[in-house]
């Protein structure tokens, strides 16, 4: 076995697994797909109101590259496309589109491909892009544009590792379908033509271990346990730790021949491919203490939290919030009407014990522990300070960007400052200075231009007032000659 | 004795040469200034656009305190660029409003033309008996096109809180 590196930082957090097996949600009522994909991207809706659809038929369609077609996940009506409050921290409604399941679970007829080998790479990254498949890792990244490079890929990663506590959908996913995943995987490898294959998977999963071990058999993956240190689950990190090569800020894997992919996206490729199948389910963790029974359940992109709360036992006494993704990355949600999205890999309810007391926050004493942690090696003591004196600048040069918002600083830090909050409250202020310049910059452009083109046309006005004087002039005198002979 | 000059008539050789070649064109403190307005060329600070506003400023006939759209950031950004003490808005050029941008009710349009030379930045598309719309996307929410129209057909939208918009602030929990 390769000897493994290690990233800066990181933290050894308390695992909570679970050991059920995952079982199936019921059909909802509704379906809710948000047409926001990711920061500003949109789909648009190909479907009106009134429409009936099919499970798997498209329902909105892509595009930009950052952007991937909607699939309607159970045959149904299409009730309304309105604005519902969706999965995203602003926690603020957005257009979605709306549909009320018949019950029958009608489905689109699915076209499986038996020897992937035949078509071309080409061919299958289309496929994918048209299965509406995205990183299920949690950031919802378009596959197809990130299997589309023009670098040549020598090592594809299936990230197995997550490691966030509370999340074990991927690990209760390579139990039940490892064969399907080194399919999956495969078939990845053959579109981007990479040399090396490695499948990392936690030390502290050696069920799924075993089971990927069987499925791999005779195929050439490299099978790779990894120290569950948070946040080795984090692409950057994998890599550091798979390879040693730290990859520079700013720079993406495949610059440097890495190419990342999570095992629920590589088992969506596997249907996709095989199976002709679009990506219309995921699994999902529902667990914490505010949850009466926590597991993990397969359920439809676009099913209600509430649904799966309802199936997993309903709320215990004492919850006191609601979180979409793990307890150090996920985003607090207000309501449990908000959908599961493509990128929904866990919903965390916690009470009031599991979040502690929360101590108050005391001032910084630049005791460097944040630093210590740090798995993209930032100094965030110095960038919590530029950020509250909002010197976005020095932010800027302290690679405020670089941070990935794992949240460690925020465990490490003794005073209990929330440096994450504060980072991302800086990056939104950077983003929000630099759109009003942009937007100032062409006003004054487009201002300029008009008063140009209005001096301009004052000129020629002028010119053509006075050419015509001079003839009236010439015909004047003219005329008086034509006179004077008389 | 001679060669001393011989050093100065060098130097003042290249001094005038520098006065005539490198001369600095306009006035650098006024590109400065322009460049921290918000460039909605509204004109509420009694200035015809923002330019012969930092104009007055530069030359101290206006104060820092005199530009609505720009807000409280515009004004502590000014008095940190001069050197001065910040101080409020001057409210009798207006008041600091949330942002947004001119909507045409197309049924009420009567194609008169009248809001079209106001707009500073070309943002209304339209032409005689025709009807206008405003490019949303160029409007600054200078609210100059509101005043000529005879039907009162344009209105104010402000700009929806969309989650695509959004950014994270430290208030948020």
């Amino acid at each position: 076995m390769t000897k493994l590196a290690h990233f800066h930082g990181g933290l050894e957090l308390a695992a909570h697994t679970l050991s059920a097996p995952i079982i199936d949600s019921s059909l909802p009522e509704e379906l809710i797909y948000p047409l926001l994909q990711r920061a500003n991207s949109y789909a648009t809706p190909t479907v009106k109101i009134g429409d009936y659809v099919l499970k798997g038929q498209i329902i909105a369609s892509a595009n930009s590259p950052f952007t991937t077609p909607v699939h309607a996940a159970s045959s149904g009506i299409v009730k309304s496309i309105e604005p519902r409050i969706i999965a995203h921290p602003s926690n603020l409604a957005d257009d979605c589109i709306v549909i009320e399941t018949d019950g029958l679970d009608e489905a689109l007829a699915s076209s499986p491909c038996f020897d992937y080998q035949q078509e071309t790479p080409e061919n299958l990254r289309t496929k994918i892009h048209q299965a509406g498949i995205v990183g299920l890792g949690g950031a919802a990244f378009p596959t197809a544009t990130k299997l589309t490079t023009k670098q040549d890929i020598h090592t594809l990663i299936i990230n197995g590792a997550e490691c966030e506590p509370y999340i074990s959908c991927d690990a209760s996913l390579i139990l039940q379908k490892a064969t399907e995943i080194v399919q999956g995987a495969l078939i990845l490898q053959y579109i981007l033509q990479a040399k090396h294959c490695i499948i990392a998977v936690e030390e502290n999963m050696p069920q799924a271990t075993q089971a990927l071990k069987q499925a791999i058999n005779a195929h050439s993956i490299q099978l790779t346990p990894v120290p569950a240190i948070y946040p080795t689950g984090g692409e950057r990190q994998l890599i550091q730790v798979l390879s040693g090569t730290k990859l520079p800020t700013k720079s993406r894997p495949a610059e440097y021949g890495f190419i990342c992919q999570n095992v629920g996206t590589t088992y969506a490729v596997y249907q996709a491919i095989i199976q002709g199948l679009a990506l219309t389910e995921r699994i999902i963790t529902v667990t914490g203490k505010g949850i009466k029974q926590p597991q993990n359940i397969r359920t439809r992109i676009g099913t209600p939290i509430k649904h799966l709360i309802t199936q997993s036992g309903g709320y215990s006494k004492d919850v006191q919030r609601l979180i979409m993704g793990g307890s150090m990355m996920g985003i607090a949600l207000n309501s449990d009407e908000i959908a599961v999205t493509k990128a929904s890999n866990c919903i965390l309810a916690m009470t009031s014990d599991e979040l502690e007391n929360k101590p108050v926050e005391m001032p910084c004493i630049r005791c460097g522990d944040c630093a210590t942690v740090c798995p993209e090696e930032l100094l965030p003591q110095q960038l919590y300070w530029y950020g509250r004196s909002e010197q976005l600048e020095q932010c800027q040069d302290y690679q405020l960007f670089s941070c990935i918002e794992c949240g460690c600083c925020d465990v490490a830090c003794p005073s209990h400052i929330p440096l994450v909050q504060q980072f991302r409250a800086a990056k939104g202020a950077i983003i929000i200075k630099e759109k009003q310049v942009e937007q100032a910059n062409l006003a004054k452009a487009r201002f300029q231009n008009q008063q140009q083109r209005r001096a301009r046309e004052e000129q020629e006005q002028l010119a053509k007032a006075e050419k015509r004087k001079a003839t009236i002039e010439k015909m004047k005198a003219a005329s008086l000659a034509k006179k004077k002979p008389l | 004795m001679l060669l001393l000059c011989l050093i100065f008539i060098l130097l003042g050789l290249i001094l005038g040469y520098a006065a005539q070649h490198l001369k600095v064109q306009g006035d650098p403190i006024v590109e400065q200034i322009n460049a921290l307005l918000p460039q909605t060329q509204c004109g509420q600070c009694k200035y015809p656009g923002c330019k012969p506003y930092a104009l007055a400023i530069a030359q101290g006939e206006a104060d820092i305190n005199q530009c609505p759209p720009g807000g409280e950031q515009t004004i502590s950004a000014l008095a940190n660029l001069l050197g001065t003490e910040t101080k409020p808005l001057n409210a009798e050029f207006g008041t600091v409003k949330a942002p947004a941008v001119a909507f045409i009710i197309e049924q009420d349009c009567i194609g008169c033309v009248k809001c079209i030379p106001p707009c500073p930045v070309d943002a209304i598309l339209g032409a005689s008996k025709q009807m206008h719309t405003v490019i949303a996307s160029e409007c600054t929410g200078c609210e100059l096109c509101i005043a000529p129209c005879p039907v009162d057909c344009i209105i104010m939208i402000p700009i929806a809180n969309k989650p695509s918009q959004w950014q994270w602030s430290t208030a948020h929990d």
